[in-house]
């Protein structure tokens, strides 16, 4: 770089340009906090639904899936499991995976040996998440 | 080493080596498990090694930062450190924790472990990359704290250069932006919106800012090129990285229930984010070109000219690969993700710190460098883990095209797991190819041990 560009230019457009679109970030951020209810339907968050999203993070799912795409990428997209395959199925699912798991290549899922109740707030949690509006994703049932 | 302080550095960074062996050893157990399903099941489920894979690679590349930054401020403020006593028990501190944490996760289901640290009191566990329990996390901000009083009083009591500043800002940006770690609505939009401010503003934003600042202190070392000249190349990197990449965490905003601008914004400005390092890689290459001096070590100049050059590829190239809205559409937590993610942190954070540590450790061993035999020996392991690196890279994105095609854009599209049953060779071939990665640290690890003729530092 020339000389008549000097450092202290440099440093200037650093610490300006980083205040500047960091300002910018919050900004945004602060309008998308506005437009969330709307998007997120959070009226919609029972007791139930925050249950199901501790019992989510307690047996550390995005460990293997994803949710909304974000996760591992071990295991199917979960974000709309609910409208895949119903509520039902994803509790028998979770219930009957056997404890020592099933000898062969497919990939396994552990028993987790929830209760009842935390089945049922698992599927709300998951019922409430596939009802976010994504901007249409996944472009198909298949996630 | 010029002064008595910079010492504390080494055991960071024989941490770092080690906790390194043992992320590649579970990225190996995990590679396997996702063509051999039951492979360590139940013992080890695919999740559980997941979580050590990458929290071992943050916490190491952590080490890798504080023994950079022990090693640099010293010499870059022209005095001792602070307290060097201080600089060794946090090392202790934060060796324990983090073995104990994996120890934990190893040893008890999460959910168990969970309940054992009482995250029913303050929900911050099961999310990726913050899986840590909370005491845990509490610890990482204590040993951050302490780290960064150390740091920033030797800093004050010296001379304050640039690169300083810049490391400064990045590592307190570091430990800032960690407190969004804390934060865990029951709203699964805002928890992602900001677990987002600590996972992208790190690794696109103040995590930069210390690449930059180590990369821009080795150069000087070893070019000897005139500082004013790298420090405003420096400034120029992070000021096209800042801009670039904080409003670039938009191209996480686009799917998960954020509103539609996201799209333009995370597209336009991510965009760009390939522009910083390619100034980085134009930067190495030129201060190499015009260095005024013949540094004898030369395995020092090949990681940092390989860091310009994969951090563009992998951060640079592969993310652009995927970040535009409406190509994401459709790669959105693929196979993709997981070829860009892996190229981005090894050629970025990875290999800067195996810089550091290359230009450090002889120095602090009482030499300005080692022996030729053990340099080409590091030479080598610096070849075999980047070639790996692009090959994994190759083949997951391989996977992710395959993956994408019959699952996504098909007209009659697979199920998620009848899809990967389709992708299994290129699960194979990085599989092969993470064991010869493995080779490749076997040998970086065995040219430490190499001897031979050497000069004394200067």
């Amino acid at each position: 770089m020339s000389q008549a560009f000097t450092k202290s230019m440099a440093r200037n457009i650093f610490f300006g340009g980083a205040t500047f679109f960091f300002l910018l970030l919050v900004a945004l951020s602060f309008d998308t906090m506005q437009v969330l209810p709307k998007r997120d339907h959070r009226e919609n968050i029972t007791d139930a639904v925050a249950r199901g999203k501790a019992v989510w993070e307690k047996n550390d799912c995005i460990g293997c899936h994803t949710l909304l795409g974000e996760g591992a990428y071990y295991a199917p997209e979960l974000g709309n499991v609910y409208k895949r395959r119903g509520g039902e199925f994803v509790k028998a699912w979770i219930k009957s995976r056997p404890a020592e798991g099933t000898p062969g290549d497919r990939r396994q899922m552990p028993q987790f040996n929830l209760t009842d109740q935390e089945l049922d707030d698992m599927v709300a949690f998951l019922k409430w998440t596939g009802e976010i509006n994504t901007n249409n994703w996944p472009p198909n049932i298949e996630g | 080493m010029q002064y008595k302080s910079q010492a504390v550095a080494k055991p960071y960074f024989i941490a770092a080596i080690g906790l390194f062996v043992g992320q590649i050893l579970f990225g190996l157990i995990m590679g396997l498990q996702y063509v051999v399903g039951d492979f360590l099941f139940p013992a080890i489920p695919f999740n559980v090694a997941r979580m050590v894979h990458t929290n071992l690679l943050i916490v190491w590349l952590l080490f890798g930062f504080m023994g950079a930054a022990y090693y640099m401020i010293p010499e870059e403020s022209e005095s001792e450190l602070f307290s060097p006593k201080l600089a060794l028990t946090m090392f202790w501190i934060f060796l324990v924790a983090g073995a104990l944490t994996i120890v934990g996760y190893l040893t008890v289901p999460y959910a168990a472990l969970a309940k054992m640290t009482f995250n029913d009191l303050w929900p911050t566990m099961g999310r990726e990359f913050l899986e840590q329990p909370l005491i845990t996390k509490l610890g990482i901000v204590v040993v951050a704290l302490a780290f960064l009083f150390n740091i920033s009083m030797t800093i004050l009591k010296g001379r304050k250069t640039s690169i300083s500043l810049v490391l400064l800002l990045g590592l307190w940006g570091l430990a800032v932006f960690f407190l969004f770690s804390f934060y865990n609505p029951s709203n699964l939009v805002l928890d992602k919106y900001f677990w987002w401010w600590t996972v992208h503003l790190w690794v696109e934003g103040v995590w930069e800012l210390i690449l930059g600042s180590l990369l821009a202190f080795v150069l000087i070392k070893v070019t000897g090129v005139d500082r004013e000249i790298i420090e405003k190349w420096l400034y120029m990197i992070i000021a096209m990285t800042l801009i670039t990449g904080i409003i670039g965490t938009g191209h996480h905003y686009y799917w998960i229930g954020t509103p539609e601008y996201w799209q333009w914004f995370g597209s336009v400005f991510s965009a760009l984010e390939p522009i910083p390092f390619f100034m980085m890689t134009v930067f190495a290459f030129n201060m190499v070109n015009r260095r005024r001096r013949e540094h004898p070590n030369k395995a020092a100049t090949l990681w940092a000219l390989g860091t310009g050059v994969m951090a563009f590829l992998g951060a640079g190239v592969w993310g652009f690969l995927h970040t535009l809205a409406p190509v994401n559409f459709f790669t959105h937590g693929t196979q993709i993700t997981a070829a860009h993610g892996h190229m981005a942190f090894y050629g970025a954070y990875v290999m800067v710190v195996l810089t550091i540590i290359s230009y450090a450790m002889p120095m602090l061993r009482g030499r300005a460098a080692n022996s030729a035999k053990a340099q080409v020996m590091e030479m080598w392991a610096f070849w075999i883990m980047t070639v790996s690196i692009v090959f994994i890279t190759l083949f997951l994105t391989a996977a992710g095209i395959l993956q994408v095609w019959l699952q996504r854009v098909s007209t009659t599209p697979m199920g998620f797991m009848a899809t990967q049953d389709q992708v299994a060779l290129f699960y194979w071939l990085r599989e092969i190819t993470g064991v010869m990665f493995l080779v490749g640290l076997v040998v970086y690890i065995a040219s430490f041990f190499v001897a031979g003729e050497t000069k004394e530092a200067a």
